[in-house]
């Protein structure tokens, strides 16, 4: 299929209704803005659904912009090669749009046409991102998130702690793009292409040299920026803190997942010709880093107090655990991360809302100031504390369903510890949760803090939000939580999921049928049958396990620190100086992060042209 | 010789990251990210850079002659004019900083940590 | 961590980084030795196909328009976020510019102030900045310019004009609502654009006006059109960004 009407159209609908709201913006009708926003968004949601549906029933769809189509083998326009899981990924987006633009009809007091128009600009550069077929393109796109994703930082009253949030944002964000033009270039001076799938052809089949490694050890820095992953990770929580909640239930639910997108997708077409033979090696090498992001996330999340903050690290956590399926290699591994991504996204979505009707309600978001504070916002807190259960990946919820997927792929590989590893990241983030949701909810453990040194002012930052507080909690605050929640539960029960998750992710890692169909315009195909195997008895265990031990972890830490108190023991006094270590590390400065980035990317590419070769 | 505008590149990244890390100064921190982003842009036209060849415009050559890689300048020129605004940005943010806080140090204006 | 903690991680990660670039940087081609088939193949088809001497222009807005409708998306979204975080400091909501009328009258910069050289020259350049401004913009497709370059001058003449003392002249030629307008047609012109291309042909950003001949204006088709249109936005774009800048720099004067 090579009309280019689907494929751009979620793009530049977004864009033209972003270009009006901009234009108009001295009219001031609020209502009328909203209204066109929320049309473009929904608009272009159905257009990626449309492109998901026939990517699934035709194949990939290979849309040449400007009619320019490849020659002799050599592709001169800028494609959108959607296939199903892009097409997938594109569509959650829009979905994930639409509950932010409908909470923030209430959530904020005035609007404007300024915050709708970013709104959309941000889905559209999340859109194209999915669907480019491009590594300039991609470029692009990843640029444009950042800065539509910082517009939205600042999105709010005169007050330091947005201000931080979004300098370590556009500093380490501007960064982490430097080093993927950096990689962009070396591969355009090697291949001289910029296409996905010429790229891919030129390296296939030779031996990967310094050039090439370095060039894939640079563009998987510059995206574990924006996806978070440790060393890279720091800007994610202060950003997230002091984003907007509307905009958190984007930047949560997907722009990191998009990081790991564009590194799973540029290794499948770009490198994995050459470097097929080094597979297991680079197994290992991301799997480490999967696996250190998870417990770290996991740790710094339960060591938090500031609700936003505290679901800000369980998202590196959960990146953490994206980044192990990813790295597994194969497509069962990426299956199951997709079906994970979308449910968390939605749970995490939900969760979000739930801070913003707090916030919304009470103004403030830090637990232990807000002890007690819930009572009566007990429908809130039901939401929330399942929230957390489907967090710990409880069985019906599609989070279970995803986990499952990887932890049976990884054991099909022989990495018998991903499991464990799974079980023990949930537990610890999912019952900081719990903890949170028994403390604002009902009431329960000590209402001061827990001793821990180096606590922040970040209650009085986040106030403002809402500009006051309200009595009634409206429809449209609440609906859109419970709807996501809802969404993340489908995602596990409506029948199929895995069967065409699967499918799609073996579209996903055939370089050759991508090439193919990218520059020599080979028919597609339909996704072929695949025979699923559902999750298993032991998959059920685990999951069990860490939704028990999540709640007896969260209300554990609610009740015994009475206790600990009195006689610290040497354990619990190593426990605290390390765990005030690693909250010193992120001190909100933001040379600290760029130190930290630049020896992350050197370990990591070190790493590659190191072992690769 | 042949590999000095790639040295020059090298050399800017660094540096420019070094002054991005060790500044006391908001406005020196993000002047040294302009250093960092010319980096790429010495990287991409030395990349496109063809011994003897004229500038890609033909309406005073003849179309046979020898040119310079115009994809790399394409890639370029709309970098720069993008990157002044999103200075113009981190410069408005930094205005922000000095109001709040009355000064520019990046260790003054901390206020989340941990 | 201190200063020299985070000085002593960096220079250890900037050694090992410096040694991956060079391992990286020495599987380029020499410099001047390139030979990539994309930018070849580029500068012997652009001029007969799209009637363009500017081999860059073409591709900036036709062979690879779409990277450039996202760059100026970028523009606009740093612009917007700017405006954003200017306006909210002066305690305003970001909608109400009542106070921007009032403050003109007490302007910083009177013109007694300014040097009698930069005066008249300020003033008597703005014209041919402007000129030049426009002629950038509208020639992308013969030579080199094009909307980005174009549109920065076309700013740029009205900085001119502040500098040669003009404050309330300049407030006055920029009413903020024209800007933005300018702005978002600019931005969203280029999608539009790019969807007349798809009603034309099924294809988004095809350049379905007729091509002209070499060397005329009107040659390229949508290129001169996009280049137009994206001098547009990059004008309103810089326009407002010093406007905020300015009005910043009058309030704090005030204050003083």
């Amino acid at each position: 299929m090579s009309s280019t009407v689907f494929p751009a159209l979620p793009v530049a609908v977004p864009f033209l209704g972003a270009g009006l709201l901009g234009a108009t913006q001295s009219l001031r009708r609020r209502r009328l803005a909203e209204a066109i926003a929320l049309g473009a968004a929904v608009a272009a949601t159905a257009l990626c659904a449309i492109d998901l549906v026939l990517a699934i029933r035709h194949g990939d769809a290979v849309a040449w912009f400007g009619g320019w189509q490849p020659r002799h083998g050599v592709a001169i326009g800028i494609s959108f090669t959607i296939d199903p899981l892009g097409a997938g990924l594109a569509t959650f987006v829009g979905l994930l749009t639409i509950a932010a633009l409908v909470f923030s009809w209430r959530h904020f007091e005035s609007v404007g046409h300024v915050f709708p128009a970013l709104l959309l600009v941000f889905m559209a550069a999340m859109m194209g991102f999915s669907l480019s077929g491009d590594i300039f393109n991609l470029f692009v796109f990843f640029e444009l998130m950042s800065i539509a994703g910082i517009a939205l930082t600042c999105h709010r009253p005169d007050e330091g702690a947005p201000l931080q949030g979004a300098l370590n944002f556009a500093i380490t964000n501007a960064i982490g793009g430097f080093l993927v033009l950096i990689g962009i270039a070396l591969l355009y001076g090697r291949t001289g292409a910029l296409n996905l799938a010429q790229i891919g052809a030129m390296l296939a089949g030779h031996r990967p040299d310094g050039l090439v490694l370095v060039s894939f050890g640079l563009i998987v820095s510059g995206f574990f920026v924006k996806a978070a992953v440790v060393p890279f990770h720091f800007w994610l929580a202060d950003a997230y803190a002091t984003a907007p909640t509307p905009v958190c239930i984007l930047f949560a639910g997907v722009m990191s997942e998009l990081g790991l997108y564009a590194v799973a997708r540029i290794y499948w077409v770009v490198y994995a010709g050459a470097l097929g033979a080094h597979q297991g090696t680079l197994r290992m090498i991301l799997l480490t880093a999967g696996a250190v992001t998870a417990l770290l996330g996991a740790t710094m999340c339960f060591l938090q107090h500031h609700i936003k903050r505290m679901l800000a690290f369980a998202t590196i956590s959960y990146v953490g655990l994206f980044l192990v399926g990813i790295a597994l290699l194969d497509s069962g591994g990426l299956a199951g991360t997709a079906i994970y991504v979308v449910a968390d996204g939605f749970v995490k979505s939900s969760l979000f809302i739930c801070v913003g009707i707090i916030q919304h309600r009470r103004s403030r978001v830090d637990e232990r100031h807000l002890h007690g504070l819930g009572r009566n916002l007990p429908f809130t807190g039901i939401v929330f504390f399942v929230g957390a259960l489907a967090l710990a990946a409880l069985p019906p919820f599609g989070t279970f369903l995803g986990k499952s997927t990887i932890e049976d792929a990884a054991l099909a590989r022989g990495y018998s510890w991903v499991p464990a590893l799974f079980t023990v990241a949930e537990i610890i983030t999912a019952a900081a949760v719990i903890r949170a949701a028994g403390r604002v909810f009902l009431g329960w453990g000590p209402s001061e803090g827990s001793g821990l040194p180096g606590e922040n002012r970040a209650d009085e930052e986040t106030s403002q939000e809402t500009e006051g507080r309200s009595d009634r909690t409206p429809a449209l605050l609440w609906l859109p939580a419970v709807i996501l929640l809802l969404a993340g539960l489908a995602v596990g029960v409506v029948p199929g999921v895995d069967r065409v998750a699967q499918a799609a992710a073996a579209r996903f890692v055939d370089r050759q049928g991508y090439i193919a169909a990218v520059l020599h315009a080979r028919p597609p195909a339909a996704l072929p049958a695949v025979l699923v195997r559902g999750p298993t008895l032991a998959d059920y265990l685990y999951a069990g396990g860490s939704s028990i031990g999540a709640v007896l972890l969260g209300l554990g830490a609610l009740v015994l620190p009475r206790r600990s108190h009195d006689s610290p023991s040497i354990i619990s006094r190593r426990a605290r100086a390390a765990a005030s270590w690693i909250r010193g590390l992120h001190s909100g400065h933001p040379g600290d992060y760029v130190a930290w980035v630049t020896a992350g990317t050197a370990i990591l590419a070190g790493a590659f042209a190191l072992t690769l070769q | 010789m042949s590999f000095l505008a790639y040295a020059v590149a090298a050399w800017l990244l660094l540096i420019g990251l070094y002054g991005v890390v060790s500044s006391h100064n908001l406005v020196h921190l993000i002047l040294c990210l302009s250093v960092v982003q010319a980096s790429t842009y010495v990287l991409l036209l030395a990349i496109g850079y063809r011994a003897g060849g004229k500038a890609p415009v033909f309406a005073d050559i003849p179309l046979s002659s020898r040119v310079v890689d115009p994809v790399v300048q394409s890639l370029t020129l709309t970098d720069v004019v993008v990157e002044a605004t999103v200075t113009a940005l981190l410069l408005a943010l930094s205005l922000q900083a000095y109001k709040r806080f009355g000064t520019v140090d990046p260790d003054e204006i901390v206020s989340l940590t941990g | 961590m201190s200063h020299r903690g985070r000085r002593g991680l960096f220079l250890v990660a900037a050694a090992g980084l410096a040694a991956l670039l060079v391992h990286g940087l020495a599987g380029l081609p020499g410099v001047g030795h390139f030979h990539g088939r994309y930018g070849l193949l580029l500068a012997h088809v652009a001029v007969p196909e799209r009637q363009a001497t500017d081999i860059v222009n073409s591709i900036t807005y036709d062979y690879r328009g779409v990277d450039t409708m996202g760059e100026e998306f970028i523009l606009f979204a740093s612009a917007v976020g700017l405006v954003i975080v200017l306006r909210r400091m002066r305690g305003e909501r970001q909608d109400d510019d009542r106070d921007r009328d009032d403050a003109s009258e007490s302007a910083v910069g009177r013109p007694s102030q300014t040097s009698a050289a930069l005066r008249v020259l300020g003033l008597a350049l703005v014209g041919p900045v402007l000129v030049l401004g426009i002629y950038f913009a509208s020639q992308g497709q013969l030579t080199p310019g094009g909307g980005f370059q174009g549109g920065v001058i076309l700013a740029a003449a009205l900085i001119l004009v502040y500098l040669a003392g003009r404050y309330r002249a300049m407030t006055r030629l920029r009413p903020i609502p024209v800007v933005e307008l300018a702005e978002g047609l600019g931005a969203a012109g280029y999608a539009a654009i790019g969807v007349g291309g798809l009603i034309a042909g099924a294809r988004f950003l095809l350049n379905f006006i007729p091509q002209g001949s070499m060397g005329n204006l009107l040659s390229g088709g949508t290129i001169a059109l996009l280049s137009a249109v994206v001098g547009l936005e990059v004008a309103g774009a810089f326009t407002l960004v010093f406007a905020e800048f300015m009005d910043q720099r009058r309030l704090t004067g005030r204050r003083q």
